[in-house]
């Protein structure tokens, strides 16, 4: 079965369509919460800052723009995860409040489990992507 | 009126004295901003002024003993005596509800040992009454800040887990007991990369014959790193440090924390000290926090005698668990629904505002105190989603044991249907539509391309749990403090 990365708030449902994305931009802004875009080709569950589309779009309130930003992030890094995070900065929040993954490269061979074996049948663990055997920025170019 | 220049010229006087009259019952105090204030379900014997059995609480709770001692006089006795200050009967019943105001300086910053062997220490055996329940307690912020509060706390939790946006997902591993290790950490592996977020042991789970607890914790992180890699996602097994001694439990939870587990758990069993020493040990060292309730039930869960779930809520916040199992609602376990929305507001909230009808009976203010994950375990399923989401929102941990483990198409499969459900009811939520009415169609829409979710609808479409519940609110006046 190919590996498919599983972060995110529905990486257990089809890809959503465009119009799907911004009926959940809506719910977003609905509540306040501005909408950032972030992309990378790291996808360790530890690589917690992923590059910046720019700023968090503060003061933007129309979904089709946010959707327009959506596509452009797509067009420059087709090869990329891209994700939308949608943050609340309430008092008792001030953290992520929905995000999900809105492009995934056509394919990502996953991780390898290395196990380094210590004393008394400890084992060491660390998850490696095999997609960063290779530079940034060529990792899931076919 | 203060104790001390009592209208009753005989309060001195060697021999047994009402409470009453000893100044435990004062209709005229008003409670400090600074005191802890109780509300108590009192049952007199039959007899007994429901005023005086208030003031016998107050008394009982605070500085009396039965008799008179002049000892009190070498204090200032009127700050440390707790005060009654109201009595409401509960309509058409025996029972009372008794206020009752506590000074901060009763208790020793920071210990929960200390406020319950104040409050509940000696009463609930006193034979004047015939039986007796603390129902709420509203504790001071200034008292609330002594106090570490959850290790973690929601939002690092989230942070921590890069998980956001939705309900958390657990199963608890099946059977209980007599797996071996081995095996046991075969269900922990299919449950994760099926796409649970955590997986737990069972608060029976500690070191017996079957399953030593240092195989399990080996063969339970290679599930755990196993599934991680399979999908890229963290992944955690709440690994139970329940032990019979503090040695042993610190043993276990440097073996956890050196095989690189995000999360261990305890059990209620093992007393508010040893739990309040392991949120310490939590937060020192990074893990999360997992708290099963084992045990609760025998004293909170009758109306008439004990204590009540709230309370339990907000203690073992102060003490600093990140988790607790709060109810389900919909489960196999005890819970009227307004009750339970009344601990998940106790426990994730910043402010809780008086609500009668779900039993809170006082405005509750946390700070900045973390929230704790409330866990909602027991006899749920994936065709209960849309209830689950409506009733706990986005802050909870929905765990479904039997409900991932008894699928027919395997373990990996029930985790897989009960995050799809999971996931296509938050969708269904954003975009706007109602969960109840909507939801059972949203569930059958995804199991169209789900198999697994189709499968499970089918297996446990009928599986409901409808009985009386027993600890329900009564919905009487309550006072605005």
């Amino acid at each position: 079965m190919a590996f498919h990365l599983t972060q995110g708030t529905f990486s257990y449902l089809p890809p959503f369509s465009d119009d799907e994305i911004k009926s959940q931009i809506n719910y977003a802004l609905s509540n306040n919460w501005p909408i950032s875009l972030e992309f990378t080709d790291d996808p360790h569950p530890r690589n917690t800052y992923w590059t910046m589309w720019g700023l968090p779009m503060f003061d933007l309130k129309d979904p089709a723009a946010i959707l327009y930003e959506v596509n452009e992030c797509r067009k420059a890094y087709p090869n990329h995860y891209i994700r939308l995070n949608a943050y609340d900065q309430r008092r008792g929040k001030q953290t992520i409040a929905l995000s999900f993954i809105v492009q995934r490269p056509a394919s990502d061979p996953g991780f390898g489990l290395l196990r380094q074996e210590g004393a008394d049948r400890r084992i060491h663990y660390t998850l490696h992507s095999y997609a960063t055997d290779k530079p940034e920025g060529e990792r899931f170019a076919d | 009126m203060s104790a001390n220049d009592s209208h009753n010229k005989d309060r001195w006087a060697s021999g047994v004295t009402p409470y009453k009259e000893m100044g435990y019952w004062r209709p005229d105090y008003e409670p400090a901003e600074t005191d802890v204030i109780c509300v108590f379900r009192v049952v007199p014997q039959e007899g007994v002024d429901p005023e005086e059995a208030a003031a016998a609480v107050a008394g009982e709770s605070s500085t009396a003993t039965w008799t008179v001692v002049w000892t009190d006089r070498l204090t200032d006795l009127e700050n440390y005596q707790a005060k009654a200050f109201r009595v409401d009967q509960v309509p058409g019943t025996d029972q009372y509800f008794a206020y009752i105001a506590y000074s901060i300086d009763l208790f020793e910053e920071g210990s929960i040992a200390n406020l319950s062997s104040s409050i509940i220490g000696n009463v609930f055996g006193f034979k004047a009454l015939k039986s007796l329940r603390l129902e709420d307690m509203r504790i001071p912020l200034h008292y609330v800040k002594t106090f570490q509060g959850p290790a973690h706390g929601i939002v690092v939790e989230r942070e921590y887990l890069d998980k956001y946006g939705r309900p958390l997902l657990g199963a608890t591993m099946k059977p209980k007991l007599g797996l071996s290790a081995r095996n046991y950490g075969r269900v922990v592996y299919e449950g994760l990369r099926g796409g649970l977020d955590f997986t737990k042991d069972d608060e029976n789970i500690g070191s017996q014959p079957f399953m030593r607890w240092r195989d399990r914790y080996l063969y339970v992180m290679e599930g755990v790193n196993h599934a991680a890699a399979d999908t890229g996602e963290i992944k955690g097994h709440y690994l139970n440090v329940t032990g019979a001694t503090m040695e042993d439990m610190y043993e276990r939870a440097e073996f956890a924390k050196e095989l690189g587990s995000i999360v261990i758990m305890v059990d209620l069993t093992v007393g508010y000290t040893a739990i309040q020493s392991m949120a310490k040990w939590a937060r020192k060292n990074g893990l999360i926090l997992h708290l099963h309730r084992a045990g609760h039930s025998t004293y909170t869960r009758q109306k008439t005698h004990g204590v009540s779930f709230r309370v339990i809520s907000k203690w073992m916040r102060l003490i600093g668990v990140d988790h607790i199992h709060a109810g389900t609602v919909v489960g196999k376990l005890e819970g009227d629904p307004d009750m339970i929305h009344g601990y998940y507001k106790t426990l994730r909230d910043s402010t809780v505002e008086i609500n009668p009808t779900e039993g809170l009976f006082f405005r509750q203010e946390w700070g900045s105190m973390p929230g704790v994950m409330p866990v909602a375990s027991g006899g749920i399923h994936a065709g209960q989603m849309h209830l689950l989401l409506h009733h706990f929102g986005d802050d909870v941990i929905l765990q479904f044991g039997g409900g991932t483990i008894g699928h027919p198409m395997g373990i990996a499969a029930g985790a897989t249907a009960n995050r799809t459900a999971l996931e296509a009811m938050v969708q269904a939520r954003n975009d706007g539509k109602d969960l109840l009415i909507d939801g059972p169609d949203v569930l059958q829409q995804a199991a169209k391309w789900s198999p697994a979710l189709q499968a499970a609808l089918d297996v446990w479409k009928d599986v409901t749990f409808n009985y009386q519940s027993t600890d329900t609110p009564d919905a009487i006046p309550t006072p605005s403090r």
